[in-house]
């Protein structure tokens, strides 16, 4: 795997290992996320699982040397399936001061930080808070420490090319890499070819000292090696499902997803969105997929966004906007308005940490009330949720197709860490998707708006062009039997039970619920929904292999719930609801389903921790115990 | 095949009874509306008629083409995701004043400077009505309302110079009775590729009764209202004998009269459509001047959608047979066996 003949031999003094978390943490202008992402290409072509956590702040250049500017990755890599980032770190690589006092809490004790010298100046350390040199004050004390002065080694190889001091420095985090690459046994060659192609041919010798700093970080750590302390390490191939694969982020496979979708409904989409963190990647996928007949419209605000989207559905197209909670909030309206008239929509939400601006860049699950009720009136509307960056792919198509089936909008959740987290992707074949095509009517026979399927209760949908088939549709509510304005009250009832009864029916047109790991009955479930898969997988595989009587339950459909969920839940003595936020599923199920559902929940903006979820299942299953 | 007969007036009616107030001014614009649409070859199917919510935004539940009543202010953007989404629609836009300039004003700017190819009718009756009085945003200084009971405070919006200003390359005025201009202003607006903004003065009988009385009275319209030409002087009142003239010191338009004080006609401006500081200078005119009609700014550009379509074929052209399979596969992939 590895081409330099150095690492070939190396390998003989390589301890094997399962699987390790490196966090790579320096200041916004560090290069981190970059860093992050090659060494996540690399590690996926050295055939690891793998799983991904970019940690950014919201500000794009915070001032320099800040606690508050720090900016880190997180991969999760090994020879077994990775579900999750991981709790603790393994690895610190802390390019300044800053980045160290951020970071060091989510170290493990005895592993290993990777200190830059050449940034542990009194300057820096003013700027990161602390009082002394960190170095001196023991508080590294429990922990491995390699200090470099990677400044330093980098100035001394980047510079001779014909870079300047402030761009050779940034040359640092390659060098960085090229250590890391050497310690974990990885390929320079998919880096050096990246570097090539974004530099090579307008700035070459940016290229080439990048490139250079790269390769002296990789054969410093082939020096080092003789002093034993840090021998590398292998990481044997994981036993993954046989394929083809790619590396792919939350955000690109559901753009991807709805495109997929929209050519198995035989449509072409319009995305109309207005920047927003962390859902604009979602309108910027989208943006370069014009030769797929996909249009994009930045529109001037997020309800010019919802309501530009609601007007192409009525004329035909697949009608999506995309945003983030504050966003969702202001188009809530709008979304009502295609509830009413009932046309097609797909509203994806990248939820974050709020409420109002709250943390942009942090993760939560905090939009279930909002996806679920949030709306004036009577106003129900499909809900569904993404667990993973390449499950989004299928749940976006699957909102497609709920929407166009049921003439409706569909709420489609992801969140700022699915979004951004990337992941390893057997490559699906859109041929072994089934399609959905759409039917517009375009028979004037017997025809009104509102004339209704038999079984999915969606309305016919007649777009403009179609000769014969002029209506007018509105806001106001429509008479069941022609469309037209009605004031009259029991119209009203009976079109407000209809809407709420065709969303009720699509629980009979999706899977019935099944349990991820373990079997119905018990003495727990864990239910989760959204990004809280991984954590909450490996804890409840963790905890069985201990003995405990756990299982887990990942939702998918959030409304309709799917048919059998109430008699799965209660065929739990326990069951324990794990999301991040205060508790939104927890009451949705509580209500639907009375059952006494009890709940987990967190919202510091970190993803949830796998010791997080075992610790919650331990003292619940042993308080069982004590008191049978 | 039999050539499709000529459609009427009539045709274009439908069976939903009307509810605006008898007496409204409305009645007088849908009555153009209805006229006007045979006229330029309109057909059922391929019109679309996007309101907002006010009195005004009941129109397309009036006209027999396919018509969506949307939420309050938003017209326009739904009307832009519907020309996006088929460019070959015709597609018209009504709301009132406030509907278009207090809660829309955002979208109503935007459609405006994208230029997206609909036809903007905004009727102004400077009041809220479905509301039942509030002043509007077009209200004047000192409106009694319901919510103003001591008058209201607020400057008023103008929105000829509004559109202007959001760079709207077409901008039209006309009154709701005077059917012969305002229908020749709906067909110049329908021709006009881009977005075309006809404001309509339009009565409102019940909450504002008269409020234009000032410039539509017989009595007082020949002095209180000048039809603007492209290419013909900028004369008005009876017997054409006033004119407007430009001070060039103060780069303001005067009212002079013929004949008096060696005014000729040669000092009269000559109206010029695609003169944009000239259209300013109309659109702002208020007693003791002549209110500006017809089209005051005309000068086309590419309109929105053809430009997005236009990106759209490029696209298409570069990569005639697009893969979703062979996206999915761009890049770095490896195969585990
Ligand atoms: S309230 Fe005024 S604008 Fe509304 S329908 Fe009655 S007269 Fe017309």
């Amino acid at each position: 795997m590895v081409g330099s003949v150095a690492g070939t031999a190396a390998q003989r003094g390589r301890k094997k290992v399962e699987s390790v978390v490196v966090r790579f943490a320096g200041d916004s202008g560090d290069g981190m996320q970059i860093t992050g992402s090659q060494f996540s290409s690399s590690t996926a072509l050295h055939g690891n699982d793998l799983a991904t956590f970019p940690d950014f702040p919201a500000e794009i250049r915070a001032p320099i040397g800040t606690t508050f500017g720090v900016s880190a990755f997180q991969i999760n890599f090994g020879s077994r399936a990775i579900k999750t980032s991981g709790d603790k770190s393994d690895v610190l690589v802390a390019m300044n001061a800053a980045a160290l006092k951020v970071s060091l809490s989510n170290l493990r004790e005895g592993g290993l930080v990777i200190l830059d010298t050449g940034s542990f100046n009194e300057r820096n350390f003013v700027k990161a808070g602390y009082k002394v040199d960190p170095r001196t004050d023991g508080s590294l004390a429990h922990y491995q420490v390699m200090e470099i002065d990677i400044s330093k080694m980098t100035l001394d190889v980047a510079k001779p090319l014909g870079l300047s001091q402030k761009e050779a420095l940034r040359c640092k985090n390659m060098w960085t890499l090229g250590l890391v690459y050497w310690m974990y046994d990885r390929d320079l060659q998919p880096t050096i070819d990246w570097l090539q192609g974004k530099f090579g041919a307008k700035a070459p010798e940016v290229a080439a000292a990048n490139i250079a700093a790269l390769k002296a970080g990789h054969a410093f750590g082939e020096t080092v090696e003789i002093s034993g302390d840090y021998a590398g390490y292998s990481i044997g191939r994981a036993s993954i499902e046989k394929g083809l694969y790619r590396l792919v982020q939350g955000s690109e496979a559901l753009a991807w997803g709805l495109l997929a979708g929209s050519q198995l409904a035989g449509l072409e989409m319009l995305l109309a969105s207005y920047p927003i963190t962390p859902s604009s990647p979602v309108l910027h996928s989208l943006s370069d997929l014009k030769a797929f007949g996909v249009l994009t419209f930045q529109a001037e605000d997020e309800i010019a966004a919802a309501c530009a989207a609601i007007g192409a559905s009525y004329a035909g197209r697949l009608g999506v906007t995309a945003s983030s909670g504050p966003g969702i909030a202001l188009k809530t309206e709008a979304i009502g308005l295609a509830i009413g008239t009932e046309l097609p929509l797909v509203v994806v939400n990248t939820q974050r940490a709020g409420p109002s601006t709250g943390l942009p860049t942090k993760t939560e699950q905090s939009d279930l009330y909002l996806s679920v009720y949030g709306r004036n009136a009577d106003a129900p509307m499909p809900v569904l949720s993404v667990r993973s960056p390449g499950d989004a792919f299928e749940t976006a198509i699957e909102a497609v197709r709920i929407a166009t089936k049921y003439m409706t909008p569909v709420m489609l959740l992801s969140d700022g860490y699915i979004a951004n987290a990337a992941e390893p992707w057997l490559v699906p074949d859109i041929a072994d998707y089934k399609p959905f095509p759409v039917k517009f009517r375009t028979d004037p026979e017997g025809f009104h708006p509102f004339l209704r399927d038999p079984k999915t209760l969606a309305r016919a949908w007649a777009v403009p062009g179609t000769p014969g088939l002029a209506h007018r549709i509105g806001g106001i509510e429509r008479d069941y039997n022609s469309g037209n304005i009605s004031y009259e009250p029991e119209n009203h009832q009976r079109m407000t039970d209809t809407r709420a009864n065709k969303i009720l029916g699509i629980a009979n047109d999706i899977p019935e619920q099944q349990v991820e790991i373990g079997a119905p009955g018990g003495k727990m479930v864990v239910v989760g929904w959204g990004s809280t898969y991984g954590p909450i997988n490996r804890a409840v595989s963790n905890m069985r292999e201990a003995g405990y009587d756990v299982s887990h339950i990942h939702l998918r459909y959030i409304w309709p719930l799917p048919r059998n969920l109430g008699d799965l839940l209660r065929s739990y003595d326990q069951v324990l609801i794990a999301e991040m936020n205060t508790g939104q599923l927890r009451t949705l199920l509580r209500a639907e389903y009375l059952v006494p559902a009890d709940g987990l929940n967190k919202v510091s903006g970190q993803p949830m921790m796998i010791s997080e979820v075992e610790d919650a299942i331990r003292s619940r299953l042993a308080t069982a115990k004590a008191a049978e | 095949m039999n050539a499709p007969a000529k459609l009427t007036p009539d045709d274009f009616a439908t069976d939903q009874e009307v509810r605006w107030c008898p007496g409204c001014g409305d009645y007088a614009i849908l009555k153009a509306v209805h006229k006007t649409l045979p006229e330029l070859g309109a057909t059922h199917e391929n019109t679309v008629f996007v309101s907002g919510i006010g009195c005004a935004a009941r129109f397309p539940y009036y006209i027999n083409t396919y018509g969506f009543h949307t939420i309050h202010g938003r017209a326009a953007a739904i009307a832009t995701g519907v020309k996006l989404a088929n460019p070959e629609l015709n597609v018209w836009v009504v709301g009132g004043d406030g509907d278009s300039l207090s809660i829309g004003g955002n979208h109503l700017f935007h459609l405006l400077r994208r230029n997206v190819d609909v036809q903007y009718l905004m009727f102004n009756n400077e009041i809220y009505g479905l509301t039942k009085g509030q002043f509007s945003p077009t209200s004047r200084v000192g409106t009694k309302s319901p919510s103003t009971p001591q008058g209201s405070v607020d400057r008023p919006a103008n929105g000829l110079r509004f559109a202007l200003g959001a760079g709207a390359r077409f901008v039209g005025r006309a009154i709701d009775i005077q059917q012969a201009n305002l229908g020749a202003l709906l067909k110049r607006a329908h021709g006009h590729k881009g977005a075309s903004f006809v404001e309509i003065l339009q009565n409102c009988i019940v909450y504002n009764d008269d409020v234009f009385a000032h410039i539509t009275d017989k009595k007082v319209a020949a002095d209180a209202q000048i039809l603007v030409e492209d290419g013909k002087p900028l004369l008005f009142g009876k017997d054409k004998s006033k004119g407007l003239r430009l001070n060039v010191k103060t780069l303001a338009l005067e009212m002079v009269t013929l004949g008096e004080g060696g005014v000729g006609l040669d000092d009269i401006l000559v109206h010029d459509e695609k003169n944009r500081v000239l259209g300013g200078l109309l659109a702002d005119l208020e007693a003791p001047f002549p209110v500006a009609l017809g089209v005051i700014y005309c000068d086309p550009a590419e309109s929105y959608e053809a430009a997005v379509w236009g990106q759209m074929a490029q696209a298409k052209a570069k990569n005639p047979k697009p893969d979703i399979n062979k996206l999915l596969r761009a890049g770095n992939v490896w195969t585990v066996e």
